[in-house]
């Protein structure tokens, strides 16, 4: 069956080992920080300038000048700290942040990603997703595996304009969890349970490289 | 010490004209100069380039800017939740320039460190890269990026004192440190305003000598874009 947008952010959580500096960008890479296995220790960085994301305030303590990244009030942590935008997106482009995780619109085979515009419709613009994507040294791509129209988001190339370029190295979408191979094409490493590999290959446009068994993801 | 006060919004933004470019601080509605957005509308001053990350609301911020058609560009790195916003840029009454975030930042600090550019990886092989000039450095990719030029950095602080220097408080920090380096006449309101020698200067975010003008601000309203609360268990 294929994974709730939970079940995404559960089996993307399980890639984030101890020690690791993350930054999550909106919708399900948010999710992940729910899953977070206990005894890890990761700090999450909100590029507005904030490294140590903690929860949702409780109702009544919203402080106005602290937000994330998605304009949510927010908590700091024991340890937390702050700084200005500039200094935020140093440490982004000098890969002090571990980790990344953000949704896409499109990847291709090659790993390119588009996920800020759609031509001829409204342009809200890249916030801080390319400057993520053109300097993270470890990207995941947090995204369903077809769009609402049923097409596929894995692509030989991307139709839409692109974020960055030859970035992406992994995908985990609601069927399965893919690597972008240096040469280019999809390596399907783990299938959803219940998945078949057939299914994952006629959803997915661009090349796919498929071992014979391909083991099921293992949630808990 | 040298006084930089001065008696409101309205007085500090007195000699902004048509046509000026400036740099708003803020993310999106945390950390915005409301006092001088305010007096801005009401100045009415017209054709205005605005660096910022963000446009604000309908209603609120930046917003109130563009419902006086007093913007003709705005320079940002995400523009959403703004119905206005959208349909002057539909109907081409709005001139938009979207650049990524870690760029706008850092071409505020480019401007406030005396750099005349930047080298950032952001945006190679995108639409952003167009027209613009490409170094390798070490087998990688970078683009070329100016400085930002303002004739005006208005900013907001939780405390100032007389001298001009600055205190940030929580997330609001945000884009207002480079900026109130970045403009060649920096405009501070804060909330609250002490004499020189009242801030320890180890606390101090941004040095009195980038401030121009510093005045208290009044009515904050500070809204909150995307209120999240957990429950008490």
């Amino acid at each position: 069956m294929a994974l709730s947008k939970d079940g995404i952010a559960k089996r993307i959580a399980k890639e984030i080992k101890d020690g690791y500096y993350v930054n999550l960008g909106i919708g399900i890479p948010t999710l992940v920080a729910n899953y977070i296995p206990i005894g890890i220790n990761v700090v999450l960085q909100s590029e507005n300038g904030l490294l140590g994301m903690g929860p949702f305030p409780f109702e009544g303590e919203e402080d106005a000048d602290l937000i994330n990244a998605g304009k949510q009030t927010i908590t700091t942590l024991a340890g937390s700290s702050i700084f200005d935008s500039a200094l935020s997106f140093g440490m982004i482009r000098a890969q002090k942040i571990d980790l990344t995780i953000l949704g896409a619109m499109e990847v291709s085979e090659n790993g390119d990603i588009a996920n800020w515009k759609i031509p001829g419709k409204m342009v809200k613009g890249m916030g801080g997703a390319m400057d993520l994507v053109a300097s993270a040294k470890n990207i995941i791509v947090a995204m369903q595996h077809v769009n609402k129209a049923g097409e596929s988001k894995l692509l030989p190339s991307c139709s839409l304009p692109l974020t960055g370029v030859k970035c992406i190295k992994k995908i985990v979408t609601e069927l399965a969890v893919l690597d972008v191979l240096p040469e280019g094409g999809f390596k399907l490493l783990e299938r959803a349970p219940g998945v078949s590999v057939d299914f994952i290959k006629q959803a997915t446009l661009g090349k796919l490289y498929a071992n014979e068994n391909v083991p099921e993801m293992i949630l808990d | 010490m040298i006084n930089k006060v001065v008696a409101g919004a309205d007085e500090a933004i007195k000699d902004i004209h048509d046509g000026d470019t400036l740099m708003l601080g803020g993310f999106g509605l945390c950390g915005i100069p409301e006092n001088c957005i305010t007096a801005l509308v009401k100045k009415g001053v017209k054709e205005l380039t605005c660096i910022s990350n963000n446009a604000g609301v309908d209603d609120f911020g930046i917003g109130l800017m563009l419902k006086t058609r007093q913007v003709k560009k705005m320079i940002s790195s995400y523009v959403g939740e703004n119905a206005e916003f959208e349909r002057q840029l539909l109907s081409g009454e709005l001139e938009v320039e979207l650049i990524p975030q870690g760029t706008l930042a850092t071409r505020c600090m480019a401007a406030g460190y005396g750099m005349p550019a930047i080298f950032t990886p952001a945006g190679v092989g995108t639409e952003v890269a167009e027209g613009k000039e490409i170094r390798n450095f070490d087998g990688k990719d970078y683009l070329m990026e100016y400085a930002f030029d303002a004739d005006f950095a208005l900013v907001k602080a939780w405390k100032g004192d007389t001298a001009g220097n600055l205190i940030f408080r929580s997330t609001s920090r945000n884009f207002n440190p480079v900026m109130a380096m970045a403009g060649k006449t920096t405009i501070a309101e804060v909330e609250i305003l002490v004499e020189a020698g009242e801030l320890d200067p180890d606390h101090i975010h941004t040095s009195g000598v980038f401030v121009h003008r510093i005045f208290q601000g009044k009515d904050y309203e500070k809204r909150i874009e995307q209120r999240t609360v957990r429950m008490k268990e």
